[in-house]
């Protein structure tokens, strides 16, 4: 007889956080491809000048867009530009975010923390607040009540996913969350993962931000055009969809409660456009199994461990084709999920703690 | 009491690398600077129980391999967040090409 299906607790303060911590699931040591370690020390190897090209191209590309963006300002010829930069302004700001949050980007360390703190603000992503909840995300990947970066919930929420394909309900929430840190408040949850010693930074960053969409508003109100914040603020909605696109494949439709991201995290084949603004990212098992590896190096690591990984997604519409109808699913039964398949040459692990997550797909 | 134990040959050791040693249920991260000199440290961040052996040395700096944070080696002072608590330290020397780690 099949087994109901298990309603899933994703506060971090609830049932399934304290069944994680002492299961064993929380903190676990997880699986890693054997790589030598003098390759791994290769491919870790830090460097400025890829990051300094990549940064120059971003930024660079973002001026001259905003530029003829006010420049056609009014006519629909402003649109493709407004368009572009939105995407590097409201998607580029999420890889960069991510990538210089560990530190990898960059070889030197000022540079990561500069482009870092561009990043987070563009995105709206708390500087403080994020670089914990990543750090708990690296922990504790898609594991239920303890991950607080789980971009798909179970069952999925489509109308949320819809909505954040322009920002909109992601904006809201950091605007929320933006204004309570300005005012001094730390949430419960958020004391879960960011140390007493942290929270005053991120409450100071809160209120500079806080002030920055002030000016900008009211620069709005005072020229009486929406036009300052089509350059600061509303790129973070309608530039969205490309690390909504992006981001969603990272583990939509993959196993939770494992501890191994080749069954958890998906890595996908992408065009150059979208690996620009991604950074790479689409090598998200790898990613997860070595975050020491910068993003330019991630495809020579890719090659190196791929017999180990299950197969890759050869594009961007296949990674959909199969995570769409598993969402639906997840609609009907919590526990479906895509159960990853290992190549015959790679090695297993923990098949112990995987089985009974592994039977449940199969129901 | 404090004493001396022997490590490796310091040749095990690449210049700007660390390797991992136990020793009676303890564990060390024991590094080799690229000025060629060598310390000791916890073999374990003090972040999460994550080896630093699997670490990468950049210079003076010991960076974890699960969530990259840093740590100078030689003093073992943490850099920043996610680390916030100092790593411990031992005395290194190196004796007729091989090297000892004096633990307490």
């Amino acid at each position: 007889m099949a087994r109901p299906a298990t309603k899933r607790d994703y506060s971090l303060l609830g049932r399934d956080a304290q069944a994680a911590v002492a299961n064993g699931l929380s903190a676990a040591e997880w699986y890693h491809t054997d790589v030598p370690r003098k390759q791994m020390k290769e491919l870790m190897k830090r460097e400025d000048a890829p990051a300094i090209r990549d940064t120059a191209i971003w930024l660079g590309a973002m001026a001259v867009l905003a530029g003829l963006g006010v420049f056609f300002w009014g006519s629909f010829w402003a649109i493709p530009f407004f368009l572009a930069y939105g995407v590097l302004y409201g998607s580029a700001s999420d890889s960069r975010w991510h990538e210089c949050g560990h530190g990898t980007a960059f070889k030197t360390m000022w540079m990561n923390d500069a482009v870092y703190q561009i990043a987070c603000f563009m995105i709206m992503r708390n500087p403080v607040t994020w670089r914990w909840s990543h750090t708990r995300h690296h922990t504790d990947t898609v594991i239920v009540g303890r991950d607080p970066e789980i971009a798909v919930m179970r069952p999925p929420d489509l109308l949320r996913l819809i909505l954040n394909v322009f920002g909109l309900l992601d904006a809201w929430h950091a605007t929320i969350d933006m204004v309570r840190n300005a005012f001094g408040v730390i949430s419960a949850e958020e004391k879960t993962f960011i140390p007493e010693s942290e929270q005053p930074k991120a409450i100071r960053v809160a209120r500079i931000w806080f002030g920055i969409y002030a000016v900008t508003i009211a620069l709005s109100v005072y020229l009486g055009s929406i036009l300052p914040l089509m350059l600061v603020g509303l790129p973070r909605l309608y530039g969205a969809w490309h690390h909504v696109m992006t981001g969603l494949l990272q583990h939509g439709g993959l196993a939770d409660n494992v501890i191994d991201h080749r069954l958890n995290s998906r890595t996908v084949y992408m065009n150059p456009v979208s690996r620009f603004i991604y950074w790479n990212m689409n090598y998200h098992v790898e990613h997860h199994m070595f975050p020491m590896v910068p993003y330019h190096a991630l495809p020579k690591l890719h090659a190196l461990i791929k017999d180990d990984l299950p197969a890759p997604n050869p594009s961007i519409l296949d990674g959909y084709s199969e995570m769409i109808p598993a969402f639906l699913r997840q609609l009907r039964n919590q526990d479906y999920f895509l159960k990853r398949a290992l190549p015959p040459t790679a090695r297993p692990y923990r098949e112990d703690l995987h089985s009974d997550v592994m039977a449940r797909a199969a129901e | 009491m404090s004493t001396w134990i022997e490590v490796c040959d310091k040749n095990d050791i690449d210049e700007e690398d660390v390797i991992r040693f136990d020793h009676e249920g303890r564990s060390f991260a024991i590094y080799r600077s690229p000025q060629d000199s060598f310390h000791a440290t916890d073999g374990h961040c003090t972040h999460e129980n994550v080896h630093l052996a699997d670490g990468l040395v950049m210079d003076d700096i010991i960076e974890c391999p699960k969530h990259n944070g840093r740590f100078n080696y030689k003093t073992g002072q943490a850099k920043g967040a996610p680390v916030c608590i100092n790593l411990k330290t031992y005395p290194v020397k190196v004796d007729a090409g091989r090297v000892f780690v004096q633990v307490g």
